[in-house]
Order: C-alpha cells, then structure tokens, then sequence
C-alpha cells in the first residue's frame, strides 16, 4: 500500500483541531517540564522526553475506542497524557513520589493503569510486542472487539522477538496494531545505520501482515491511518502495521549530548514540520481560532504542567513499608 | 515575574559541572526550547534549553566558570519590561528537598510469602481412596480439572495440542478443550512466553508449556522482567497470573545443552513462586494450586518421573499448598533435604541407611519459594544434622541457601557442618559412565550423612 497523504485543506472541525492542538500542547509543556525538574534534581535515572513526537500518539488515540487497549517502551510519557492518566500522577511517578501512579515504585519507564488501559512502560527493548500481542490475544479470546495499540521505536524494530510475534498476531489473526515509531535515531544510531532496508513497515510482507507508511508529524495523517488500521483489526483481519515518520528533538534520554545529529538538522525540522505549530497554522489560517484563544490555551496547559508539577514535589516519598509491598499478589479470601 | 534559571543536572550522577558558554546575552528574548548555554559534565558537553519564555535579565555566572553545583542560579530571567530583581527576592522554582518518610524498621524477613511455622498437618484425610497414576496422569488431570472449573485458563506451547505433548502431559487436552484453549504455537519460545505474559496482563490464565526448561533460557526475559516484576512495578495494578511448565534437569544421554537444573535460578528471584515435585500428588496438588495463584508460578518437572507412578488421593479438588513441605520419613539422627528428583536419592539413601541403623528424617521441600524454613529449622533443631541433596550445580545452590540459613537461624542446634550434596561443577557429558558421575549419586548421599553423624 502506498503512504497516504493528509489532504492539503482536511475537513476537520474546528473543535476537533483544537483538541489536537490542546493534548499535543500538554504532552510538549509537560515534557519540557519534566526536562526542567531532571535539571533540578527532582526526577533521577533515565528520562526519555517525547517532545516532537506528540502527534503520533495524539493521533493514533483519536483513532482509538474505550477499552481499546495500549502498551510502550520506556518513552512513555506521551502515551499516557494521551490516553487521559493524570498528569499529576505522572509526574509524582517521576519524582518517586506516594501520588506516582505507581506509588514511586515504577519511575518514568515503568507506569501503568488498569483505568485507562495502559500497560506499561517497559524498559527492555522490544519487550513490549509480543506483550501487546498477548493483550490481543487475551482480547479476542474474551470475544470483547477490543484493539491494543502497540508502540515501539525503530530500534526495536530490528529485535528478533517482534518477528516472532508478527508471526503468530498473523497466525492467530490477532487484533493489535503494531505501531512503529520511526524517530530516525535508536539512542545515536540513525536507522541508515542499522539497517540497509529502508522501510520498516514492508517487512511485515513477509508474514502476510499489511501496513502503511505515514507522516507522523501531521496528526490529522495519524489519525486517519489509524482509523484504517484499527478498521482492519475490528473486522478480525489481523494485525496491522502502521511505520509513523516522526523526530525526537531532545536526546535519547537526558544525559545524551546528541552528537550524532547537527543542530541544523533538529532546527530544520522544528521550524518545518513542527506537529504543534501545523495544527496552529490550520486553527489559525482556517479562523478556527485567534491569537487571544490559542493563547488562553497555553495559558490553562501551563497551568496544569505547574499543578502537575507541584503536586510532584509535596507528594511525599512513598513509606518505607512499601519497599515489600506488591511483589506477590494478595491471597483471595 | 521573574524566573531563576538554575545550573541541571544533566545526567543520573551529575552534581557540578562547567558553565562552557552562553549562547544568549543579557537582554535578548527566549523562547521554550532555545539553546541558552553549553554545559559540560563529566560525560559531555551538552545543550541547555530554555523552559520558559522571556527576556534574559542578568547573567550571573560567566562562561567558563568551573565546579558550578547543580542547582546554582546562573541567570534570571524576566517579563518583557520588567526590572532584574535584586537576588534572592525571585519567586523561582527551587529544588526542595523531598518531605522525608517517617523512618521505619524493615521486616527482617525477605519479602517471599513467609512461612511462619511448621505445619505438618497430612495432605489428605485418614482414610480418603487412593489411586495409583503416574506423574505424567497427575499433571495432566490436574491441568483438565482447572480448565473445566475456570474458563479462563488456557494451555500454550509447542506440540502441546496436536501432537499431545512432546512428553504427552497434555495428552486427550485438545479433544476436550479444543483449538481455542490448547494451543500450538511455532518454535519460537521468547515470543510466545511474552505474548502469555500479555494475555495474563489482559485477564487470562495462561498455562505456557516449554518443551524442556532448557529452552526457557529464550524466555527468560519475559518470565523475569515482564511477569515477576510488573506487579511491584504497577504499585500493584496487574500482575501476571501464570504458569510456566515443563520438564527440568537431566534427562539421560542428551548433552549439555539439554540437562541443567533452573531450580536455584528461578528461585532466587523475587516475584516468582517456584514449585518442584516429586510424587504425582504432589505434582496434582500443586498444579492446582499454581494454576489458582495469582502470580507467575514456575512449575519445574522432570522426565524421568514422568512415568513414575505414585498413590494420588481420589478427592474432588485435591490442592496443596504452597510453602508446605512434607516430612517423607521420620527419624531422629539426621535431617535430609531435597526436592524433585533428588528426593530419588534421598529416599533411597535413607532406607540404605536405616539397615545401618541410622535414622534419618527426610523433607520434601516440593516449593522453593516460598520455601518452608520452618520444616527445616524444626527437624534441625531434633537431629542437629543437615545434609541437601539436589541435581543442580553447587555454585549458588538451593542447598548453599539452606545452608546459611539454618546456620544463622540454628548454629547452636548443629552438632557438624552441613553438607551440600550437589550436581558436579561441570556440563553434563554425553558418555554414559560420566553422565553417572556428573549426576548425583546414592552413595554420596550416604556418604555425607555418615560424615555429619560421624560414623
């Protein structure tokens, strides 16, 4: 299948794209944040930003249905602002605090909810696919006409264990889709040095699995191949593959200089493809919305990063006594 | 209102670093996401970005200034038209320092299911109808009674449905349950374990058979990172209710890469429960029992007992519980401990012994973790002789655990040092007659007990 193009003037409402433009902002504001609270000390370890990613999640979650389920790798912070898990307890997650999501005892890499269907956070690459293949797998199983949207990067895309698993969500018709996040670099290996075939997505072929290409710094583009995608899942087809161009303007994590890149290159596509400022030219081009309205969009987003944020730091640190709990499930009754 | 910019932390151990240079000057106009520094830590030299927006007020540090601390104000940055403050009189973030936990005593105990005392209550009722089966029968309808009582379980692996198991264990399986609940997957163990730690994040209970544990070293990944440590890492949201299941150990004549006992392995990790039987009830007992857990269970068998038969207990919903050892024989002058395929050798060795007149007092562990201390430190404390007997290697041994436990919870109670009684340090050979030596032997079982009741 050839990669679709967003058509140039979309017909979308004006409600829809300002709520593209307001979680994409919350992701980015959220994320710099973060960035800030690391500098500060607050959050230690790894910590993978999104920022420049944002409308491959956004996207893909207006694509999604409830109970639809979804599953990452360690850069998880996007995923799970944008299927609707708290900000503040996100953010307490990362500064190990009690309010975290995993009541400190999960980091940025490891968050999960039952809630909202998000299972993780994991920080071995590639672990996740066969996981969201075994997500699907339970959800066919069930006969509920759920999806699991599976993310990983283009790094993963070369472990062995993700073809293992395109072949049995093939075998087994299972409705996931495998999300791959093309973000060009796996840490500093730019996928031109890591692999001679150029397009990740056609090695589904071989498994008889489809798939598309996509633009994934246009979140309408996303979103309407996701729609596709999940389309063929609900229709029991099978899995799909949907290989999302996007670009991590930070490094890997926050201790990586990001040589392996100029400056120029990060720059040209900030000022180019931008996800967040092309949903802003279309609000504001199309008279979707004003300057005044966009800016009080910011305003309220800035204002739920610093709540987040504040929250992060009163939370106490989670009691001592949680260093034994949950490592075993309670007896039943 | 004005913002302090502070000297970040710009990796997990960063404390200070080198101000190397400053991209903007005072008075010029940032956005979020502008370079405003190059900082050099001891790793790199890397970018610093703007958060906010605004106008850089006042530089305080200069570039090329060495040993800045984390966390320094190094520039403040204002509004558009607004006045520098004078220092300390900003509202800026500052980092403060996490409100403490009240400090409590940690539980001494590790953290596994802990066993409290010895219970040495029967498995069964007095009098209950026995029949005899195989370890191979027990395991199978141990699997089928689950299946038919939870709708939700569900049996994976290679040959498992087709074929009816490479060891038929799950023999007749497929003609009651059907393709949907007994599945065939490829040869392709590390996908397959993760897709049922995914199915048991999403609800079900799966049952993943590995054609031999030897083969679970593909997997292992999955049973370690993805299903042991996801409970604890939720902060309890979902765990992985699951067994993993197959034969462990040596079989005979099959080489080095199919003969390693995994028992000391997956017992050294916190999250998994690990089970090892010996007799067909306890194989029936605890399969029941793990396919009911709630967490990821390993369920390590063993070919050559598969074909054993044992006296099973005809009962309705016969289980057994895990941390429960079993005392197999009573006696007053020495405690053996085993498990598994040792208890082969331990039993033997204990009824060549009691024509000697020694005798010994045998424990069947039958789970290793939670494994049942206080079985052991009970009959230590009556023979105040140990000796463990295992298949598997002796470096980091179960056998090595047991015997530094019982030393720090029992040393006055000991009249001679423990003896471990192991596998050889060596892969298993392919040679009949060095096979037999790799293995355990009977003789070195008797040989140790008689060395800690001096005889």
């Amino acid at each position: 299948m050839p990669p679709k193009k967003a058509a140039k003037k979309p017909n979308v409402s004006a409600e829809e794209l300002l709520g593209h433009y307001r979680e994409m902002l919350l992701i980015r504001r959220f994320e710099e944040k973060a960035g800030q609270l690391y500098g500060m000390g607050l959050i230690g370890g790894f910590c993978h930003l999104y920022i420049g990613q944002e409308a491959v999640v956004v996207g893909l979650e207006a694509a999604a249905e409830e109970g639809d389920k979804r599953i990452t790798s360690y850069r998880d912070h996007g995923h799970m602002l944008a299927c609707g898990m708290d900000p503040k307890g996100i953010m307490a997650e990362l500064t190990g605090r009690e309010g975290g999501f995993s009541k400190g005892k999960g980091g940025s890499m490891h968050m999960f909810s039952k809630e909202k269907h998000f299972y993780g956070g994991h920080g071995i690459v590639a672990a996740q696919v066969p996981l969201g293949a075994g997500l699907a797998f339970a959800d066919k199983y069930l006969g509920n006409d759920r999806v699991t949207f599976t993310y990983f990067g283009d790094g993963a895309a070369n472990q062995g264990q993700v073809y293992e698993t395109y072949n049995m969500a093939e075998l087994w018709d299972l409705p996931v889709v495998f999300v791959i996040e093309n973000n060009q670099y796996a840490m500093g290996t730019s996928v031109k040095r890591s692999t001679k075939s150029p397009s990740l997505w056609e090695r589904g072929a071989a498994y008889g699995i489809p798939g598309e290409e996509v633009d994934g710094m246009n979140v309408l583009a996303v979103k309407e191949a996701g729609e596709r995608a999940v389309a063929h899942c609900r229709a029991g087809k099978g899995p799909y593959i949907l290989e999302v161009k996007t670009y991590r303007y930070r490094g890997h994590s926050m201790s990586d200089p990001a040589k392996y890149r100029t400056r120029e290159e990060v720059q040209k596509m900030r000022d180019e493809r931008d996800p967040i400022e092309q949903v802003r030219d279309m609000l504001l081009t199309g008279k979707h919305a004003s300057e005044d309205d966009l800016k009080a969009i910011d305003k309220e987003i800035k204002a739920i990063v610093n709540e987040a944020a504040e929250f992060s730091k009163e939370s106490p640190e989670p009691a001592l006594e949680e260093l034994w709990t949950d490592i075993y499930a309670k007896e039943e009754a | 209102m004005a913002t302090e910019i502070l000297m970040p932390a710009l990796s997990p151990t960063m404390e200070e670093g080198t101000l190397a240079k400053w991209l903007v000057k005072e008075g010029d106009t940032v956005s979020s996401g502008d370079i405003l520094a190059e900082i050099e830590t001891d790793k790199a030299t890397m970018e610093f970005e703007a958060v906010d927006e605004g106008v850089v007020g006042k530089i305080l540090i200069a570039e090329g200034t060495e040993g800045v601390k984390v966390n320094d104000v190094i520039a403040i940055l204002v509004e558009e038209g607004e006045e520098v403050p004078a220092a300390g009189a900003t509202s800026a973030p500052a980092a403060e320092a996490a409100p403490a936990a009240a400090p409590v005593a940690a539980p001494a105990a590790a953290a596994a299911p802990v066993v409290t005392s010895a219970d040495l209550s029967p498995d069964w009722p007095e009098g209950t109808e026995m029949k005899s089966t195989t370890v191979r029968e027990a395991l199978r309808d141990a699997m089928a009674e689950e299946m038919r009582r939870d709708e939700h379980v569900f049996l994976m692996g290679e040959e498992v449905a087709e074929y009816q198991g490479a060891y038929k264990i799950s023999q007749g399986l497929l003609d009651e349950f059907g393709a949907k609940r007994v599945i065939d997957t490829p040869i392709t163990e590390h996908g397959f374990a993760g897709i049922g730690v995914g199915a048991a994040f999403g609800g079900l209970r799966p049952i993943v058979e590995f054609m031999t544990f030897n083969f679970a070293m593909q997997a292992i990944d999955h049973i370690i990172n993805s299903a042991a440590k996801t409970l604890y890492m939720s902060g309890g949201q979902m765990g992985a209710p699951m067994v993993f299941r197959g034969p462990n150990g040596a079989a005979a004549r099959v080489g080095a890469q199919h003969s390693q006992d995994y028992a000391a392995w997956y017992m050294q990790v916190p999250g998994l429960k690990v089970v090892m039987p010996y007799s067909a009830a306890d194989a029936k007992g605890l399969m029941k029992t793990a396919i009911r857990d709630d967490n990821p269970v390993i369920f390590l068998e063993n070919e050559i007992l598969y074909g054993r038969s044992f006296d099973v207990p005809v009962m309705d919903d016969f289980t057994i519980p895990f941390g429960k050892a079993k005392i197999e024989r009573a006696g007053d002058d020495v405690t053996i401990v085993s498990f598994g395929i040792g208890m082969t050798y331990a039993l033997e060795a204990a009824q060549k012994l009691a024509d000697e007149g020694i005798n010994a007092e045998v424990i069947n562990l039958r789970t290793l973790r939670p494994m049942d201390m206080p079985a052991i430190l009970a009959s230590v404390r009556k023979t105040n002789r140990l000796v463990t007997v295992e298949e598997g290697w002796p470096q980091g041994s179960v056998g090595g655990y047991i015997a530094s436990t019982v030393m720090q919870e029992a040393f006055d109670y000991l009249d001679a040092p423990v003896i471990t009684c192991t596998g050889k340090d060596v892969p298993m050979p392919y040679a009949a007659n060095l096979e037999r030596h790799a293995l355990l032997t009977t003789d070195e079982v008797i040989e140790a007990v008689k060395k800690v009741t001096y005889r």
